[in-house]
């Protein structure tokens, strides 16, 4: 009876409408969420490794993050072990390896925005106009998802803030 | 309804000319309301999870495979008794100790009747448990990784066919001998098998938090070949029940000798009167070699312990514990249905199915209406514990399911069908041919006190024109059904791998959601792990080499190794430092004398080369892992043996 209703109305709205039977809501734990795209930038020439866009905070979990002046030296400590164990495959603290050094990045990115790339790679490189550059600038290696928690990642960027 | 559509569409087609709207419509007038009404049942649009897993057993590709239903995809082999070059299982270092036995290294079994862990008779999909035929084996599988965590070895057994089944609570997995043997083994005339020989019946404990594996006691049989078994479960619970064939103790040509007796037996096992028995210090323990091999999940590695010594128990030192029910003509499938009541003897040369009573079986014990014994074993009398026949239903009755509403589906190999049947009534409510010569059929629970009677598939053994031809040889066919109405719809054939035995099947919800992504690196104990760069390195002990390696898209750290020579044995110590779902990565190396490893994340696993020729070989990542893929690669130098270049290693420099 809906399909009826459907057809009709669609009819009667002038022919073109989309008829299908919708999305059917999803909980696999599994899926992966599709990207919608956004604008590509305008092409720069400044490499993307050394573009300053402090006002880009990036697409994932982290909206909003205020950074105290004091650095916590205890998130420190934890950040660097983490840091050691989960990104030095790719990452060197002060030199390019697979991926870009962290040291100074601060200067360069918004604090929710590393936080992002680190918990929300796949979702970054697609939707990020930065990190879609940044993919291309370091041969399409992917930065990959070591699924870290928020508070391993907020405890890396407190490491970040002494490099 | 589909009138009302078909004019409406119709009209919106008459008057517009056209709309974008009436592609469905149009293709379901096409091929019939029927026809796309069962293709909607086994449709599982691109993306959408099916609603059961299937594990259906290898055979004799000696492990374990996961489908979906009702979509009959197939999503993965699980190596179990047999190597597995595609993932390095049985090759690697890590997994070589699952295959030894008492044998020594065994690379291959026949996998039969894969069973899933219960508590109170329900399905709780904790392990899956699998038999392994020929070298008498039982592994466990986790639900959680879907791979192999333990195999015990089943001594005093040959032909380890009426296994794995467990009890409703997963006190115990059973294993039971199709051969006996002369227990224990010794060099003596095979004519004088009878009276000598015996058949063991397993009962392996199953640890309740950790499903680790202990023989608890095996039960010293008369020399009869013990077929299929199966658990009671509710009133029946603490008995098991085997069938037997060749209750004439021939010893050769078993085809026309162990087929002279009109009636064979259904063994009733009151195991916890055993059990109680044995935990009073009852039995003996007697010398016995077999291996119990353990996977530990935290250092990744397995290991193989020998057992010295096995408990048993002859039937005549503990009276009232066992019995026997006539059941007509080598009876095959045991099954018993989910209120505990019934035991369903399908005599393989029978004309009807005979079904025993439980409550009657007590009565008659209680009553002591024995009919003669068999070595000490009371003999029941037939029609004291007969609940009822089915008359007639086919020809060659094999195995039993059940839907939880009262019907029990029966298959017929001579006959190629699966007749279903009324529980009390013995009526035959309905038959539908297989495709062909079937052997099991499942239904997901179908051997629990709950039984989840939406589908049912039927295993067949011959497949001859059902698909495509592929030379001699064509893998077997799976045929599934809608039985949720009263008569049973043909919804599917499927290919399967191997030779399915027996399947169990099970709500995709009790199980996905534990689905292991990762391990996790910060849990990993392999004793040589790499888990940072500082880790890496290249050891040299003696003529062993050891290089301790990691992986993350798109490099191996290190990549460059010199100063390995000729006459070394190399081991590559690789861990996975991807901490995302479902990136492994591979590593091969040229010419390696056994397989490739698949490392999955957080993973370690250990590939040994041993080098013969003087060079510079490669190693590559062989799971498309990322763009980079094909840049994952790295050198191995090999030098002269007499050379004195110092070992070196590096990435990037």
């Amino acid at each position: 009876m809906k399909k009826v209703v459907m057809i009709i109305t669609g009819f009667g709205m002038m022919l073109f409408m989309a008829c299908g039977d919708g999305e059917k809501k999803k909980d696999s734990p599994y899926e992966k969420s599709t990207p919608t795209e956004q604008a590509a930038p305008a092409k720069s020439k400044v490499p993307a490794s050394e573009r300053v866009e402090l006002n880009n905070k990036g697409v994932g979990p982290i909206t909003s993050l205020a950074l105290p002046t004091e650095i916590d030296q205890t998130m420190v400590a934890h950040g660097k072990d983490v840091y050691e164990k989960m990104c030095t495959a790719c990452h060197k603290a002060d030199k390019k390896f697979i991926g870009p050094p962290p040291t100074g990045i601060l200067t360069r990115r918004s604090p929710e925005w590393i936080m992002n790339m680190i918990l929300n790679p796949e979702e970054m490189v697609k939707q990020d106009p930065l990190a879609k550059d940044l993919l291309m600038e370091f041969n399409g290696a992917p930065m990959a998802n070591q699924h870290l928690s928020e508070e391993e990642a907020r405890a890396v960027l407190e490491y970040f803030r002494t490099l | 309804m589909k009138k009302t559509l078909k004019i409406t569409v119709a009209l919106v087609a008459v008057l517009a000319g056209l709309t974008s709207c009436n592609n469905s419509e149009k293709s379901k007038g096409r091929s019939g309301a029927l026809a796309s009404n069962v293709a909607e049942k086994v449709y599982v649009a691109p993306g959408e999870h099916d609603s059961h897993y299937a594990f259906i057993s290898g055979g004799y590709s000696g492990n374990l495979t996961v489908y979906g239903l009702p979509s009959g995809r197939m999503f993965k082999e699980i190596p179990v008794f047999s190597q597995f070059p595609t993932n390095g299982y049985g090759y690697s270092e890590e997994t070589k100790p699952m295959l030894e036995t008492s044998f020594g290294f065994v690379p291959w079994d026949d996998s039969h009747h894969p069973d899933i862990s219960q508590t109170n008779g329900k399905l709780d999909g904790r392990w899956i448990f699998i038999n392994g035929n020929n070298t008498p084996r039982i592994a466990r599988i986790s639900l959680t990784t879907f791979e192999t965590e333990e195999i015990i070895e089943v001594p005093n057994s040959a032909g380890n066919h009426s296994s794995s089944f467990i009890t409703e609570n997963t006190e115990y997995v059973v294993a039971g001998t199709r051969f006996s043997v002369p227990v224990p083994q010794r060099d003596m005339p095979i004519k004088d098998y009878k009276g000598n020989f015996k058949g063991a019946l397993t009962f392996i404990a199953v640890d309740p938090e950790h499903g680790h594996m202990d023989i608890k006691f095996q039960i010293l049989m008369p020399g009869f070949n013990y077929d299929l078994s199966h658990p009671g479960r509710g009133k029946s619970h603490g008995w098991f029940f085997f069938t037997t064939y060749n209750t004439e103790e021939a010893s050769t040509l078993l085809e026309v000798n162990a087929s002279q007796n009109d009636k064979d037996f259904i063994a009733a096992i009151n195991w916890k009167k055993i059990e109680a028995y044995v935990n009073n210090g009852g039995g003996k323990m007697m010398p016995a070699e077999y291996t119990h091999n353990l996977h530990d999940e935290a250092t990744h590695t397995a290991t193989s312990t020998m057992k010295k010594e096995v408990r048993v128990v002859d039937p005549a030192e503990i009276p009232g514990a066992i019995y026997l029910l006539p059941t007509p003509k080598s009876p095959h499938g045991c099954d018993v249905d989910p209120s505990g009541e019934y035991i369903v003897g399908n005599g393989k040369l029978s004309a009807n199915l005979t079904v025993h009573s439980f409550t009657k079986m007590l009565d008659a014990i209680e009553k002591k209406k024995f009919d003669g014994d068999a070595y000490g074993i009371p003999i029941l009398r037939f029609e004291d514990v007969l609940a009822g026949s089915v008359e007639q239903p086919g020809l060659g009755p094999l195995h039993t399911e059940f839907d939880g509403k009262g019907n029990a589906y029966t298959t017929f190999f001579i006959s190629s069908e699966v007749v279903k049947w009324k529980l009390g009534t013995w009526e035959v409510l309905d038959r539908k041919p297989t495709y062909y010569s079937v052997g099991h059929l499942t239904i997901p629970g179908g051997n629990s006190r709950e039984p989840f009677g939406k589908y049912m598939f039927a295993m067949n053994k011959i497949t001859k024109d059902r698909y495509l031809p592929t030379g001699p040889e064509m893998e077997h066919s799976a045929q599934l059904y809608d039985i949720s109405g009263d008569k049973m719809e043909l919804l599917l054939d499927f290919p399967t791998h191997g030779e399915p035995h027996y399947a169990a099947a099970i709500p995709a919800e009790i199980i996905k959601n534990n689905s292991k992504k990762i391990y996790r690196l910060a849990e990993n104990k392999h004793p040589r792990k790499a888990t940072i760069d500082a880790d890496t390195k290249v050891v040299r002990d003696g003529k062993n080499v050891h290089v301790y390696m990691t992986t993350i898209r798109s490099h191996f750290s290190p990549d460059n190794i010199e100063g390995v020579k000729v006459g070394d044995k190399v081991f590559f110590h690789v861990t996975n430092l991807e901490q995302d779902f479902d990136v492994p990565h591979g590593f091969a190396m040229i010419g390696a004398n056994n397989a490739e490893l698949l490392i999955s994340p957080g993973q370690t696993r250990t590939l040994t080369w041993e080098p013969k020729k003087v060079g510079v070989w490669p190693f590559y990542c062989t799971d498309f892992c990322s763009a980079l893929h094909q840049e994952m690669q790295g050198y191995v130098r090999v030098s002269p043996a007499d050379s004195n270049i110092e070992l070196s290693w590096s990435l990037g420099d």
